[in-house]
């Protein structure tokens, strides 16, 4: 049978002739990974651009039209040492990335535009306290308006755009002061320098708007990396399935490009990318990633298997059906939808401040005019007081106060192993007082170990390893792990459903079924842990057992113990069978678990748990977690998880080890008080300068100065965010 | 107060340049790998031949 991979669904037309490809590329770290790359694909004929972006670890690839198939570059990524996989960047990026730069440009606009105008006001507030003629003053004024007028317009488009949709949904959001306070700032400004006033302000608008771009572009910044990300990890995941394009004949192609009723093969040791029907063999497979049940389930003609089932022992032909005909699938989606949709409801810590900010700052303006009406002033110095206190309350510092500390807290994050998925991840992340653990792939280690190592004479482990290099099977490359075997035995058999053979130095070796080995008698005798599969070793006569099972991640007990220390409930939620976890749970010293738990039934203990005010986390990989992880207050999952699950987590995290979940959590809680602090320092700064603005005696140079003070304050205390315990 | 008439043109156009160079610097994709960048500075330019490759070519 042959095989080909077809990726020319990853292929893009990139100008006259020339054909490109993204490839999202694993391991690529540091310089001379990337002149490797780029160097051996450049290598190539016919190749046009190779070029490695070191950012999101992609690289980008075009060539001449009909000259190379792309499944090449993969194989020479391979030969120079690199995993890679064709990428397609979803739109949710692509839109990121246009974002990104959209906001870059007007940082750039509004930046040029301060340097320009504050090297303009600087000689007028000096001239106003020398010897400046007012004809030099207001040439200055004007020139200053030229510059700024064009830049704001310019450059106050996300936040102009942002408070007319939230005034036309008829609420308010931080964009309604700042657009209110700019406009009226250079307004006022405008009329101020027609009447030859002494007092413009335009400097202090347009360094506003320039310290917020600041903050909306690293908080825009965080999100597009995390995506990226996102995207690789997608990629990464090898979304492929082997579909027949003729009768003996099958491609490897994206998932993308497999449609209902296309019929894939499923080869032992693969995991199905796709759900469907069985049509013909006979396998176990694994749905642990589904159901969270460890023990295999047997596939024959018509059962219905689902993407993320590994395929165990035998060949499967499967016969692709449209999602929404799996029942199981069906029902998760359904929940996931009704728990996503209560969760949009989180109001965000910067949403909540502004909502009170904004009428107080109004209500102060409105009064303050009014005040110095009543007072005898007159209607215009009245109507320039107020317009001073709205511009020196603009929320400046506030809109740098949650954004700094989050990007900074989130780079900590990223250098734990610990991946944001959701903007607000982090305030939610600090208010959990309970964790709930999936068990099977989160408490223990999605590859099987070997339990027994120990037991069974070294040479003897050494040549079952090297035989089980030979086999598909989950447990043989557990085998070959475990005894750290290199070189296969040359002339292995491969039986399906039964296990492999060789003959070494005239003497028969096999590893397998018990049965296959000859050696039932011995697993029957032996006290075995009810959750370990069992393989047999034979060599002659001789006849071994070897005990493989899940084992529990290296660090879970100590994670647990620091979960607790820091007072926050942990129990565990599987759907495994009771036997297995009550093991694991007695483990790891876990007070509280229950096992078999459906889908619904896991969304039901989350809801129990809050309505007894409890702020759950859920720590979750199967596709079966998938609708609690979005019930729950905030979730994660491990980066072994299933697609649905990874893609709904609000955190993901890298590794063997747990310890991401609580310097997580210590990460978040140190943000959260830091973004809390962040908004008191900024109404600190208003408490000072707002009486100030009142009395009416704020000066332009009162104004930036205490403008771009307050901003480089909360700036500073945000850097505190990289240091949390974050220690098991 | 005559030299305002040079020096305040020169300032704007001089101000006007930088924003135009970083605007041309943002569209030509310079910030799209701000990672990668700062290493290719102090990358080595061409790869040098390979000696093998010189050997076949010097026999023939």
């Amino acid at each position: 049978m042959q095989v080909t991979r077809d990726y020319s669904h990853y292929v893009k037309e990139a100008g006259p002739g020339l054909q490109h490809i993204d490839l999202a590329v694993e391991g690529v770290h540091c310089a001379g990974c990337m002149a490797k790359i780029e160097r051996g694909l450049s290598a190539m004929p016919d190749v046009t651009l190779a070029r490695v972006n070191l950012t999101n670890r992609r690289v980008a690839l075009e060539w001449k039209e009909g000259t190379l198939d792309p499944s090449r570059f993969i194989d020479r990524l391979a030969e120079l040492g690199y995993k890679a996989y064709p990428f397609e960047t979803a739109s949710a990026e692509a839109t990121e990335v246009e974002e990104s730069r959209f906001l870059l440009r007007c940082l750039g606009v509004a930046a040029f535009a301060t340097m320009n105008v504050m090297m303009l006001s600087i000689p007028v507030w000096s001239g106003n306290v020398s010897d400046m003629l007012p004809e030099q003053r207001d040439f200055f004024h004007w020139l200053s308006a030229l510059i700024a007028l064009p830049a704001a317009a310019y450059a106050g488009q996300p936040f102009f755009r942002s408070a007319w949709r939230a005034l036309s949904n008829k609420t308010t959001n931080m964009d309604v002061p700042i657009s209110i306070g700019v406009i009226l700032a250079l307004g006022m400004s405008v009329v101020e320098t027609f009447h030859h006033a002494e007092h413009a302000y335009f400097d202090a608008a347009i360094m506003l708007l320039t310290f917020l771009l600041v903050g909306r572009f690293l908080d825009q910044n965080m999100r597009r990396r995390t995506r990226a990300v996102a995207g690789n990890l997608a990629a990464l995941k090898a979304e492929t399935a082997a579909k027949f394009v003729g009768p003996g004949e099958i491609s490897q192609v994206p998932v993308a490009a497999i449609h209902p009723g296309d019929i894939v093969l499923l080869r032992p040791g693969e995991r199905c990318a796709v759900d469907g029907t069985v049509i013909e063999g006979r396998s176990e497979i694994d749905q642990s990633l589904i159901t969270g049940e460890t023990l295999y389930v047997t596939a024959e003609q018509g059962t219905p298997v689902y993407a993320g089932s590994m395929n165990v022992s035998g060949t499967l032909r499967v016969r692709v059906s449209a999602a929404s005909e799996a029942t199981l699938l069906a029902e998760i989606t359904r929940l996931l939808d009704n728990a996503l949709q209560a969760r949009s409801r989180y109001m965000r810590l910067a949403d909540r401040a502004s909502r009170l900010y904004a009428p107080v700052v109004h209500a102060a303006a409105l009064l303050t005019i009014l005040g110095w009406v009543f007072w005898g002033a007159s209607w215009h110095d009245a109507i320039v007081t107020g317009v001073a206190v709205l511009i020196i309350t603009c929320p400046c510092a506030l809109g740098l106060a949650i954004p700094t500390v989050q990007t900074i807290a989130s780079g900590a994050m990223f250098r734990n192993g610990v991946l944001l998925n959701s903007g607000d991840a982090i305030e939610r992340l600090a208010e959990a007082d309970h964790v709930i653990f999936d068990k099977t792939g989160t408490l223990t280690l999605p590859d099987l170990e070997v339990v027994n190592a120990s037991g069974i004479p070294a040479d003897v482990f050494k040549l079952a390893g090297q035989l089980a290099l030979s086999s598909h099977h989950p447990v043989a490359a557990a085998v070959a792990q475990a005894a750290g075997a290199r070189s296969p035995i040359v002339g292995a058999v491969e039986e399906a459903g039964q296990g492999v053979r060789a003959t070494v130095d005239g003497v028969e070796i096999r590893l397998g079924r018990p049965s296959f080995c000859g050696a039932e008698q011995l697993v029957g005798h032996a006290e075995l842990d009810p959750e370990a599969s069992v393989v047999a070793f034979s060599r002659g006569a001789e006849r071994f057992v070897i005990s493989v099972r899940q084992g529990l991640r290296p660090d879970a007990q100590a994670v647990i113990a620091a979960l607790q220390a820091r007072k926050i409930g942990v129990e565990i939620l599987s759907g495994d069978r009771e036997a297995a976890v009550t093991a694991a749970a007695h483990a790891l010293g876990v007070p509280e678990w229950r096992a078999g738990v459906t889908p619904a039934d896991k969304i039901a203990r989350i809801e129990a748990l809050k309505a007894r005010g409890m702020k759950v986390l859920m720590v979750g990989d199967g596709m079966n977690d998938a609708p609690s992880l979005a019930a729950a207050h905030v979730s994660m999952s491990p980066i072994s998880a299933a697609h649905l699950s990874q893609a709904t987590a609000d955190l993901v995290f890298l590794g063997k080890p747990l310890a991401p979940v609580v310097a997580a959590i210590d990460f978040s809680r140190k943000a959260l008080h830091l973004m809390r602090q962040n908004l008191w320092l900024a109404i600190g700064y208003n408490f000072l300068a707002v009486p100030i603005a009142i009395s009416g005696i704020v000066t332009p140079l009162i104004a930036a100065a205490a403008m771009s003070g307050s901003s480089i304050l909360v700036m500073l205390n945000a850097l505190r965010a990289r240091n949390a315990a974050g220690r098991v | 107060m005559e030299i305002l008439v040079i020096l305040v043109p020169l300032a704007l156009s001089l101000g006007l340049a930088g924003l135009v160079a970083f605007l041309w610097s943002l569209r030509s994709g310079q910030y799209d790998d701000l990672d990668g960048a700062a290493w290719r500075a102090i990358a080595d330019d061409e790869p040098p031949p390979e000696p093998q490759a010189d050997l076949a070519q010097a026999k023939r």
